[in-house]
């Protein structure tokens, strides 16, 4: 499953660690939600970036303590249908200020892109090919938007009034 | 009308050619039929027993003249050369081809209609009361806000994909016409002892399986604060909604299992956290989207003018008048209410020779404007005292000038098994016989204010929960039979209605429903009781009586 960092297909730098596979020295993993609620000092201790997937299912309140040791948080979603993750996602970014790397995972579609970029999202593991491919096509397909979100973007109040002022000074 | 500005045209413009690339996936197999399904649903696209239909929303009923020709044309041009109007303010196109849909679309956002969120589970049209702007008493024009809550819905990045669609509607007025308790959310615009504009929100109102009555969250949210308590709504029930069922998905489940207080409080406590950001609303934003909005300029007109003095003597015309024209803020001034029920015809249809000839109308009456009601029904909202008599003459001319607005051959009927693949029965052919029998305007006249709502199944489109007389398609041993409730409404008394008795089959629905109008007339008190009224008073029971007992 290709994975999309920064605008490209990247190598993915977290090693996908199950629940019962013996903890590495070094590399950076990604682990479950109940292997690290299990123990999630033993864990962030360690040399290498640690990243936790955690369930659409589950109050983010568990994991909020961790987030400035986090280097990752994967969110899922079990289909494209369900989203939840698009709201945990908002509040990790816009609540509780999360600035690392925020993935998505599941059953993630092209056409879900544009939204979850809004959403905070800047990874995304993408499920066929050739979305992946098509990713910096298609989060060009829109230049507008109505809701202010905290992913930086211009929204259509704030841009209306930017642009009315303007035009109001003559410019 | 909100006439579209640059940005709002660009994102209309970009998601046609997103739906574009997306047929051609789908067409060209990229896209699963499973995955295509939500895609499509988001641009308004259903397939039915037939064809695909095609749901274009009409945002809280306003339509330009431009617009409706526009309708018209997609009519001809790509369907059989007609629309129907329902009970959302929506139309719908019953025979659209899957390849030329973006083709549908394009010439429709060149005149800023879109289907954007009309179906699927995401927030759907933003309705209102047909007569914003104009009805008399009417404190502010909800469509402003409106308006801002309709761009504030599009696309939106967190509620796309929420448990199960979402529904908003928003009146102004004293007198509920936009059945605001039976949305997920219900917006009663009014202002508090400081004069500050703001909403009493109800939330978890529906029909469906499992009917629920909206229930009153906040009694007063102020108006810059809308969008973000809004979002504290939509943000607890994205999380909290169910989706392991779909039939329990709606927000008026996770109200009714949390109860209102509790569900209130994890409002509350969500809101206090973003009231302060960026969706509040300042001044200059709201005004923005007010100044987008123009009105006509109307002219000092008597209310009494000669032409209608002369016109009364025509007793056609007066009974058209008197059940069709109604009060309108500015003096001199009527808004008219344009029946799509004629007798035999399926409810909310109209012809695109129809639509044509009514933006004509508009145009030389009505400063361009067309409204679209719940009752599936259009308006012209701005005419003339003067002209009626040549707008009645006109509309006669097109098949637009039955008088039977709000009388009991008005029916909302949902199009039920004749287009529906969620149908257990037919609707329309029951609509049509009921108009049938109470074809005389002077019977349907002393009847009095009646509404019959038709759903062909349980998913209750056709609202028949809140009929005065509602009528439930079902399906038993592969035959259809019909529930029948009354004493259901669904303005600010709204209520659902209740059982009369064991289903009857299709041949006798008709019947059941001209014994339940007898039993009716004899039961009221005075020709002033509202059926309504007269059921309320006494109960189901002596209408059980007398419908049942020979049955």
């Amino acid at each position: 499953m290709p994975l999309v960092k920064g605008g490209r297909i990247s190598k993915d730098e977290f090693v996908h660690l199950a629940d019962d596979a013996p903890l590495p020295e070094q590399a950076n993993v990604l682990v479950s939600a109940r292997r690290f609620l299990e123990g999630p000092e033993t864990l962030l201790q360690r040399n290498g970036k640690l990243a936790v997937i955690w369930p659409n299912s589950r109050d983010l309140d568990d994991l909020v303590p961790y987030l400035g040791r986090l280097a990752a948080v994967a969110l899922v979603f079990p289909t494209f249908r369900d989203g939840r993750a698009y709201s945990q996602a908002r509040l990790l970014r816009e609540r509780h200020s999360f600035r690392g790397e925020l993935r998505a995972t599941g059953q993630v579609l092209r056409d879900q892109f544009v939204f979850m970029l809004r959403a905070g999202f800047d990874a995304f593991e993408v499920k066929k090919e050739g979305d992946a491919e098509a990713f910096s096509q298609t989060v060009k397909r829109y230049s507008v938007f109505y809701q202010p979100t905290g992913d930086g973007r211009l929204a259509a109040p704030h841009r209306r009034l930017k642009l009315r002022h303007s035009e109001s000074a003559g410019l | 009308m909100y006439a579209y500005d640059e940005i709002d045209r660009t994102l209309i413009h970009e998601r046609v050619s997103e739906f574009r690339d997306q047929v051609k996936r789908r067409l060209s197999g990229e896209l699963t039929e499973d995955e295509f399904k939500m895609l499509r649903l988001q641009n308004g696209v259903y397939l039915q027993l037939h064809a695909y239909m095609f749901r274009v929303a009409i945002p809280y009923g306003t339509l330009s003249s431009k617009q409706l020709r526009r309708l018209a044309h997609v009519a001809r041009r790509y369907d059989r050369g007609y629309g129907h109007f329902t009970t959302r303010q929506n139309i719908q196109f019953n025979w659209i081809k899957l390849a030329e849909l973006p083709d549908a679309l394009a010439d429709l956002a060149d005149v800023g209609i879109h289907s954007m969120q009309t179906s699927g589970n995401n927030t759907r049209n933003v309705t209102s009361d047909q007569w914003a702007g104009v009805a008399p008493g009417e404190l502010e024009d909800p469509r402003i806000w409106s308006e801002i809550l309709r761009q504030y819905t599009t696309l939106h990045p967190e509620f796309s994909f929420l448990p199960r669609k979402f529904k908003f509607a928003i009146t102004a007025s004293a007198h509920d016409r936009a059945a605001i308790k039976i949305h997920d959310i219900g917006l009663r615009l009014y202002k508090n002892e400081q004069g500050e504009t703001g909403f009493e929100v109800l939330v978890g109102g529906g029909l469906g399986r499992t009917p629920f009555i909206a229930k009153t969250i906040r009694p007063f949210v102020h108006g810059r604060d809308l969008l973000s308590y809004v979002e504290a709504i939509m943000r607890v029930y994205n999380q909290y909604g169910r989706r392991d069922n779909i039939y329990k998905a709606r927000i008026k489940i996770l109200v009714h299992e949390l109860g209102i207080e509790k569900f209130a409080q994890e409002v509350e406590e969500e809101w206090q956290q973003i009231r302060d950001g960026d969706l509040r609303l300042d001044d200059a934003t709201i005004e923005d989207i007010r100044s987008r909005f123009t009105y006509p300029v109307y002219e000092k007109l008597p209310h009494m003018p000669d032409e209608l003095r002369k016109a009364a003597h025509d007793p056609l015309f007066e009974r058209w008048r008197k059940n069709s024209v109604f009060p309108h803020k500015a003096q001199g001034y009527s808004i008219v209410t344009i029946s799509l029920k004629p007798v035999g015809g399926p409810p909310g249809d109209a012809s695109a020779e129809q639509m044509d000839a009514l933006a004509d109308l508009a145009d030389k009456y009505s400063f361009g404007e067309i409204r679209v009601g719940h009752e599936q029904n259009l308006a012209l909202p701005h005419v003339a005292r003067r002209d009626l008599p040549a707008l009645w003459q006109a509309l006669h001319r097109i098949g637009l000038a039955t008088p039977n607005v709000n009388l009991v051959s008005d029916i909302i009927a949902c199009p039920g098994l004749d287009y529906c693949s969620l149908a257990n029965a037919r609707s329309i052919p029951i609509a049509q016989e009921l108009t049938r029998r109470f074809a005389n305007h002077d019977t349907a006249d002393l009847i009095g204010r009646l509404h019959i709502n038709i759903s062909g199944c349980i998913n209750a489109c056709g609202h028949h929960h809140v009929g005065h007389i509602g009528i439930l398609g079902v399906e038993k041993n592969g035959e259809e039979f019909y529930q029948i409730t009354i004493g259901g409404r669904a303005d600010e008394q709204a209520a659902l209605g209740t059982l009369i008795g064991p289903s009857v089959p299709f041949h006798e629905v008709a019947d059941v429903v001209e014994d339940i109008v007898e039993a009716y007339l004899a039961l009221r008190t005075t020709p002033d009781e509202l059926f309504i009224d007269t059921v309320q008073r006494l109960g189901v029971e002596p209408f059980r009586e007398r419908v049942y007992a020979t049955r």
